[in-house]
């Protein structure tokens, strides 16, 4: 009776960085169910179904053409305006969806979380997943846009030569989002008082995220500075390089992004770590 | 692996809950127990804390939901869990089932714990019984090929064949417990965690699900933790029980020594003396003053002070009179029962045994003795009236209420459950002839 082997303990001490992968890979059936569940009751009973999908990126895009470039007159730089606001918007949903929805795992899986146990992380994981593949049904209307102006339009565009990088700048934005997410839903298990800030923040920071206006608009006026820190502002103006051809990218901005990313990650998911154990005791 | 292998052990568990809002309050907690932490000492809050009685009025935000659980559980082996309303038990099982951890102590287990603690978790509304067949499955932890090699009988043992491909919310509630159970039964952990499950779904389905857990244990070889507050379903199940009361472990042993035990914890209910009561009629040359039950059963344990007595126990009601006129004299005393619904049920009274009964100078005690307590489980009301010469000097209504609990009163742990039966138990034999 000395030595016994247990298969897993259960104690008060948390240790700094206790993810089980062999865990997370056991339950990876639940992850692929957890995004079926996701996709297919999003817009059950609804008439659009899926169309819903397409329809609120084309009327932002449309907005947006509208107001920014029409009416405030901002340069896209030869790219037609909507297909410039189309590529930055569908390349910030995903992010925008990924943090937000990840950012209240805690809050609105209580019910579910107080019952069971399984390792959490699925959850936010599972988001990140089925937003993948709603990213990636706004991604065809992009390509079937892009298809229209460069044919029938016979608008001067075509994509970079680095094309093929760009699943790793979906994956870089599909981390950043899950990092913050985390962190953020930890945080609100307590004190609520984040969730009001992520409804507004998420807001704001698109504006400087470079979705609507370009790098080199804010380079020109000189406040430069407003969108040097965001790494979302750097993924944004890389997507629309590699897809358009169009924008600055420098090495600073390329490594800067991958270690915010990687960083967020990181801390997401030692603070995700700690907050599981004890959340539904103070949520 | 031998039978008496111990697959779970439960080292010196508690669990401390800060009671009140998550406010400003909070934060300063956080930061002090932030910096002791960096201190490298012990959380400064895990030293105070009381013992977590709802009814009494704390001094200290912080109680202990548990405090220092100990046991073992061998494989195999059905443990019982009791205890009234927050002694503890669901906390228990949510520290067992990892949904929350424990403030000290550890819980080391040698299998994989599965729990089926309320019915119907995980499911979504919208999908239909098959998809969540599957969901509700992985999130005990199954895989995909696991449920879709046991799916036929999952649904066959849900009886719910015919809706399996609408969507759950057309469901009725005893549909979604009978999918759900179905479910984790075919679930195959180590452990299994039930807490009163059984509860619901009627009684056809409960006698399948108790057989199936029996099976679970005896064939499987699984260990089944059980919570109810069903003592019948307790003794058919279970070959060990642990009793919890106030957060604290206070039996750890046999079943049937357990339920008795558990039925001596001291019932919430206050007592009110009878003296106090406003509503009574009667000369009230004397009065009731007080009341007390005690009862044995079985192993002839004399359990004082309840309020809460097993059928067929040898009940003891002592009653005590303040005599106002210091006359000494020859009373009777009536005591009627009613069930819930206010229908005179059985009385007992000395008018018919003819038993001598005298009020003293000014205090007495009278006891009546009722050697088959044979009411059914349920709640009763006690009527008390008092005469002397024929006058009534007291009779108050309702004056007290007695909570029967199942017991094993024919030896065959079988009970009368349903109402139509009636409320008195009665003895009796059948054969052919």
């Amino acid at each position: 009776m000395k030595k016994e082997k247990w298969l897993f303990e259960i104690s008060s001490e948390t240790k700094l960085i206790d993810l089980n992968l062999k865990e997370v890979w056991q339950y990876r059936d639940l992850l692929m169910l957890f995004v079926k569940r996701d996709l297919i009751t999003l817009y059950k009973q609804t008439i659009l179904g899926p169309l819903w999908y397409l329809v609120q990126p084309l009327f932002t895009s449309v907005i947006f053409t509208l107001v920014f470039n029409n009416v405030a007159g901002i340069q896209t730089g030869g790219i037609p305006p909507f297909l410039f606001n189309l590529a930055g918007i569908t390349t910030w949903n995903y992010f925008k969806e990924c943090l937000t929805a990840t950012s209240d795992t805690f809050k609105k899986n209580e019910q579910i979380f107080g019952k069971v146990y399984f390792p959490r992380i699925i959850m936010p994981m599972s988001i990140v997943v089925s937003n993948l593949l709603k990213f990636g049904i706004q991604l065809l209307i992009l390509i079937a846009f892009y298809i229209y102006y460069a044919f029938y339009l016979g608008a001067v565009i075509r994509p970079n030569k680095y094309l093929f990088l760009f699943p790793i700048l979906v994956v870089c934005m599909g981390i950043l989002g899950l990092g913050l997410g985390m962190i953020i839903s930890s945080m609100v298990t307590k004190y609520r008082d984040l969730t009001f800030l992520v409804s507004f923040g998420i807001q704001l920071l698109m504006y400087i995220s470079l979705v609507v206006i370009p790098l080199s608009l804010f380079q020109e006026k000189g406040v430069e500075w407003l969108v040097m820190y965001n790494p979302m502002g750097y993924i944004i103006e890389m997507a629309r390089y590699l897809l358009l051809n169009e924008g600055n990218v420098s090495q600073f901005g390329i490594l800067y992004t991958i270690i915010s990313s990687i960083v967020a990650l990181l801390l997401g998911i030692l603070i995700f770590n700690k907050t599981e154990k004890t959340f539904i005791d103070t949520i | 692996m031998t039978k008496d292998d111990i697959i779970l052990k439960v080292e010196n568990v508690s669990k401390q809950y800060r009671l009140g809002l998550v406010g400003t309050g909070t934060i300063s907690h956080d930061l002090n127990r932030f910096f002791a932490k960096i201190r490298g000492k012990e959380d400064p809050y895990l030293k105070i804390g009381e013992s977590n009685d709802r009814s009494t009025k704390g001094t200290s935000e912080y109680v202990w939901a548990l405090k220092h659980i100990n046991f073992e559980v061998k494989r195999g082996e059905v443990l019982g869990i009791i205890g009234k309303n927050g002694a503890g038990k669901s906390t228990l099982l949510k520290i067992l089932s990892k949904v929350t951890a424990p403030s000290t102590g550890a819980i080391k287990s040698k299998g994989r714990i599965a729990s089926l603690l309320e019915v119907g978790t995980g499911f979504h509304p919208e999908m239909t019984g098959k998809e969540n067949i599957f969901l509700n499955g992985a999130i005990l932890g199954m895989t995909k090929k696991e449920i879709t090699s046991k799916l036929h009988e999952i649904i066959e043992f849900s009886g719910c064949e015919r809706y399996i491909d609408t969507p759950v919310k057309r469901y009725s509630s005893g549909m979604k417990v009978r999918l759900a159970f179905a479910v984790a039964a075919f679930l195959e952990p180590d452990i299994l965690i039930v807490d009163e499950v059984l509860a619901v779904g009627d009684a056809e389905f409960q006698k399948k699900a108790i057989g199936k857990m029996q099976d679970i244990s005896s064939q499987g070889g699984r260990t089944v933790l059980f919570v109810s507050h069903d003592m019948a379903a307790i003794q058919s199940l279970c070959s060990k029980l642990i009793v919890l009361e106030n957060g604290r472990l206070i039996y750890n042993g046999k079943v049937k020594d357990g339920i008795i035990n558990y039925l001596s914890i001291k019932s919430d209910v206050s007592k009110t003396r009878l003296l106090y009561h406003k509503k009574r009629s009667g000369s009230r040359t004397a009065l009731f003053s007080d009341y007390n039950f005690s009862y044995k059963y079985e192993n002839n344990l004399l359990i004082e002070g309840v309020n809460q007595i097993p059928s067929g126990a040898l009940v003891y009601l002592d009653l005590v009179l303040v005599n106002k006129t210091k006359l000494e004299r020859d009373i009777s005393i009536t005591i009627i029962v009613q069930n819930v619904s206010g229908v005179p049920i059985t009385s007992y009274s000395n008018i018919f045994t003819l038993n001598n009964l005298y009020l003293k100078k000014d205090k007495c005690k009278v006891r009546f003795e009722i050697d088959d307590f044979n009411l059914t489980s349920g709640e009763y009301f006690f009527t008390v009236v008092g005469f002397d010469n024929q006058n009534k000097f007291d009779e108050i209504e309702n004056c007290f209420k007695v909570d029967v609990l199942e017991s094993n009163y024919f030896g065959t742990g079988k009970y009368p459950k349903q109402k139509r039966l009636g409320n008195v138990l009665s003895k009796s034999k059948q054969y052919n002839i």
